[in-house]
């Protein structure tokens, strides 16, 4: 009899950080100390906090033990599974001590990170196994795909679609429900339905972490999508990148398969459905739909102008639904509980929740779900926990390559689609990269557009030669030789670009740097005009400088330089036994392993 | 899977054992496990109380966890029961037949068994 189950974390964060090999020693350990019959262990997916991976909860208790080393797991079994004391070293809380008094026992729900989030799409992830499809359906799995075949038409289940407000988690925006009519509305021999698995913003990882953790829920929704448009067939376009989400997705669509819950006549409805898994090679471009389904029908990954939209000709030339990862990891739960119950979160025009990666320069890097509506300022400092090292929130890259940036003055806007479209951001897939006082915008508009000029395709003209154009421009900034009349140059490039290209790559390409003007135009100048980096980290804008009444003359920032640009003057600091050392600017690389070595903090850049 | 009832039953059967991920359950059970709880019996009790409250169908409603020393070695296997708005219930020196007792009289029926509780020992 099973009375404590131990949940360890194999998405891909946890499964880097060691937790493959923490599954084997609990395995062992637990057999040891005889205790197979009462504990078992569960392999889930993405908890969310994957800062602290590995993660290992124990139920039913729910404590919820952080970066556990494989030494740590004889301790775990030996004191808090075979003798009932929690091992406090290893536990993770970021509540008040106070609170923790009260509470005693402090679980992951009680910590300000989860407490805050309410996960739907996320719901499964890292409280089942995700290689059971049992354990899926005791979580009310398969019960959607059931109530649409046996107790809704087609058009009612896309009725509560388009009345719960669902709009596409990818970027867009544009309403699900909406989308599913006009494939329902074509007639034709075979349709199809195709998830956008295909994440590849810098910084993302919210998809992946919903196939890894919870596979079957985005199987139950494309069959669902497949019934009420029509589509007897579906395509997963996964990323190869993505071993874990992928190994598990097809593990999801065999059980399935096993269980009759795809193939012919489910659940003796006479719809029939099955799917089949395309592995992507990683071009960005590929996530744009069109590109997307040309890559499946085996093609190079070209975007196609539309119209024709896929719901008319689309995959093989049929009509097509398209929806990303997590718009579908919502739409067997609006089906369960009604569309009331989603359109109850969030804003008047977005609905539900969404999910964000967090990353960049954030205390909880992690994956998070909150309802739409809620403030930067909460996601930063309330989950978030904070800035990392007590720094100064500058601003948070949303929407990856495609999107823009929330300056600090903007943190209190409710995050929405409009919200965000209004102030000149994106939603965007839902990468979070945060930023301090120590990044520099031009350089992170320039990161993009590095990412950009490398992804783009290279099929129309202002998409491919503008965005290198584009990069060059800041290339000139960033290295001191720009002139005002370049940001103008910058700025007029972005808007033609813009308008004028094919597919939405190279239409959001500039993005990131219309965004960084507009809130940040006063760095760009500072550049061009100053000729200084205020940040310190465009390279060719630093000098580093020993300042010589700090100097005592140690010496060793002259044996770490690599070019030997530190040479020892004749000036002796008040106070100072020592002659103090000078840089040579000429000779100077600006690596900064001279500042870093400084014991007396002697070194500045500026 | 050709009918409702069919994946009804599966999720049936499997309810069991997810529900501890949950964290809803009304009544908690706590067994004090530490040295002194193991040397006189605890893991018997603790056994039959996860299994008993499987068998009841308490699942969803009653926590069974373990604790280290509750500090009244001389009386152990100790353990206590809380409920959200009642008094904690102290049992000791307990065994899996006075176990299978609490779940049928307290657990189930709502009466403390007093006759087992600290307070007439």
């Amino acid at each position: 009899m099973i009375r404590s189950q131990v949940l360890i974390c194999g998405g891909t964060g946890c499964t880097s950080s060691g937790s493959k090999v923490l599954i084997e020693e609990f395995e062992n350990r637990i057999e040891e100390n005889g205790l197979s019959e009462e504990v078992k262990i569960v392999r889930t997916g993405c908890f969310g906090l994957c800062a602290l991976g590995p993660v290992v909860i124990v139920y039913p208790d729910g404590t919820f033990y952080s970066r556990v080393q494989k030494d740590d797991v004889a301790e775990i079994v030996s004191e808090h599974l075979l003798k009932g004391r929690v091992v406090e070293r290893l536990v993770y809380s970021d509540v008040d001590e106070e609170v923790k008094e009260e509470i005693a026992n402090v679980s992951l729900s009680d910590t300000t990170f989860y407490k805050t989030q309410k996960r739907v799409a996320l719901r499964n992830c890292g409280v089942i196994n995700p290689e059971n499809i049992d354990e899926y359906i005791a979580m009310d799995g398969y019960a959607a795909l059931g109530k649409a075949l046996t107790e809704m038409t087609p058009e009612e289940v896309i009725k509560v679609i388009s009345d719960s407000g669902l709009r596409g988690r990818g970027g867009g925006g544009f309403p699900t429900g909406k989308k599913w009519s006009f494939t329902a509305a074509n007639k034709a021999d075979q349709k199809y339905v195709v998830c956008n698995a295909d994440e590849g913003d810098p910084g993302a990882f919210m998809d992946r972490s919903v196939l890894e953790g919870d596979p079957h829920c985005i199987v139950e929704a494309m069959a669902i999508c497949g019934y009420a448009t029509g589509a007897t067939e579906g395509y997963v376009y996964v990323r190869a990148e993505y071993p874990i989400a992928v190994e598990r997705l097809k593990i999801a669509i065999k059980q399935a398969r096993e269980y009759g819950l795809l193939g012919k006549n489910i659940f003796d409805s006479g719809f029939d459905f099955d799917l089949h898994v395309r592995l992507g090679a990683g071009a960005f471009v590929c996530g744009e739909e069109t590109a997307l389904m040309t890559s499946i029908e085996g093609n190079r990954g070209e975007p196609r102008p539309r119209p024709p939209y896929p719901a008319v000709k689309g995959l093989f030339g049929k009509p097509t639904t398209e929806n990303n990862v997590e718009t579908f990891a919502n739409v067997p739960q609006i089906i369960l509980k009604g569309a009331d119950w989603f359109a109850s979160m969030g804003t008047e025009k977005s609905k539900g929740t969404k999910v964000f990666a967090l990353g960049g320069k954030i205390k909880n890097t992690g994956l998070i779900e909150v309802p739409m509506g809620t403030t930067l300022r909460e996601v930063i400092e309330d989950i978030g926990g904070g800035i990392q090292g007590g720094k100064k929130f500058k601003a948070a890259q949303t929407g990856g390559p495609s999107g823009g940036c929330i300056p600090a003055s903007l943190m209190d806007t409710p995050i929405d689609y409009d919200n965000l479209t209004a102030i000149g951001c994106m939603m965007g897939s839902g990468g979070l990269i945060v930023m301090d006082e120590d990044n520099c915008m031009v350089d992170i508009a320039k990161f993009f557009l590095n990412f950009t000029v490398d992804e783009s395709c290279g099929k129309c003209t202002p998409c491919r030669v503008g965005t290198r154009r584009l990069l060059e421009i800041l290339d000139k900034i960033t290295s001191g030789k720009g002139t005002l009349e370049d940001i103008d140059k910058l700025e007029e490039l972005c808007y033609y670009i813009k308008d004028n290209s094919l597919c939405g790559l190279g239409q959001t390409a500039p993005n990131p740097v219309l965004a960084t003007l507009k809130f940040f135009r006063e760095e760009y100048i500072s550049h061009v005009v100053d000729k200084k980096c205020t940040a310190g980290v465009c390279k060719d804008l630093l000098t580093y400088k020993i300042v010589k009444d700090s100097c005592f003359g140690c010496g060793m920032c002259a044996k770490q330089c690599p070019a030997e640009a530190i040479s020892v003057t004749d000036y002796v600091a008040p106070g100072k036994k020592k002659p103090a050392y000078a840089i040579d600017a000429s000779k100077c690389v600006k690596c900064g392993a001279c500042m870093s070595t400084c014991k007396f903090k002697a070194i500045v850049k500026e | 899977m050709k009918s409702l009832a069919e994946l009804a039953a599966i999720k049936e059967k499997m309810q069991n054992k997810v529900v501890m991920r949950e964290g809803s359950e009304d009544i908690r059970v706590v067994v004090g496990m530490a040295t002194c709880g193991i040397a006189a019996g605890a893991r018997p009790v603790l056994n039959t109380f996860v299994e008993e409250v499987d068998k009841e169908g308490l699942s969803g409603k009653v926590m069974v966890t373990q604790t280290g020393c509750i500090g009244i070695c001389q009386y152990e296997p100790v353990v206590e029961v809380f409920e959200a708005g009642k008094e904690k219930v102290t049992y000791v020196k307990m065994t899996a037949e006075k176990a299978k007792e609490v779940v049928e009289k307290h657990l189930k029926g709502g009466k403390v068994v007093a006759e087992y509780t600290i307070s007439n020992s």
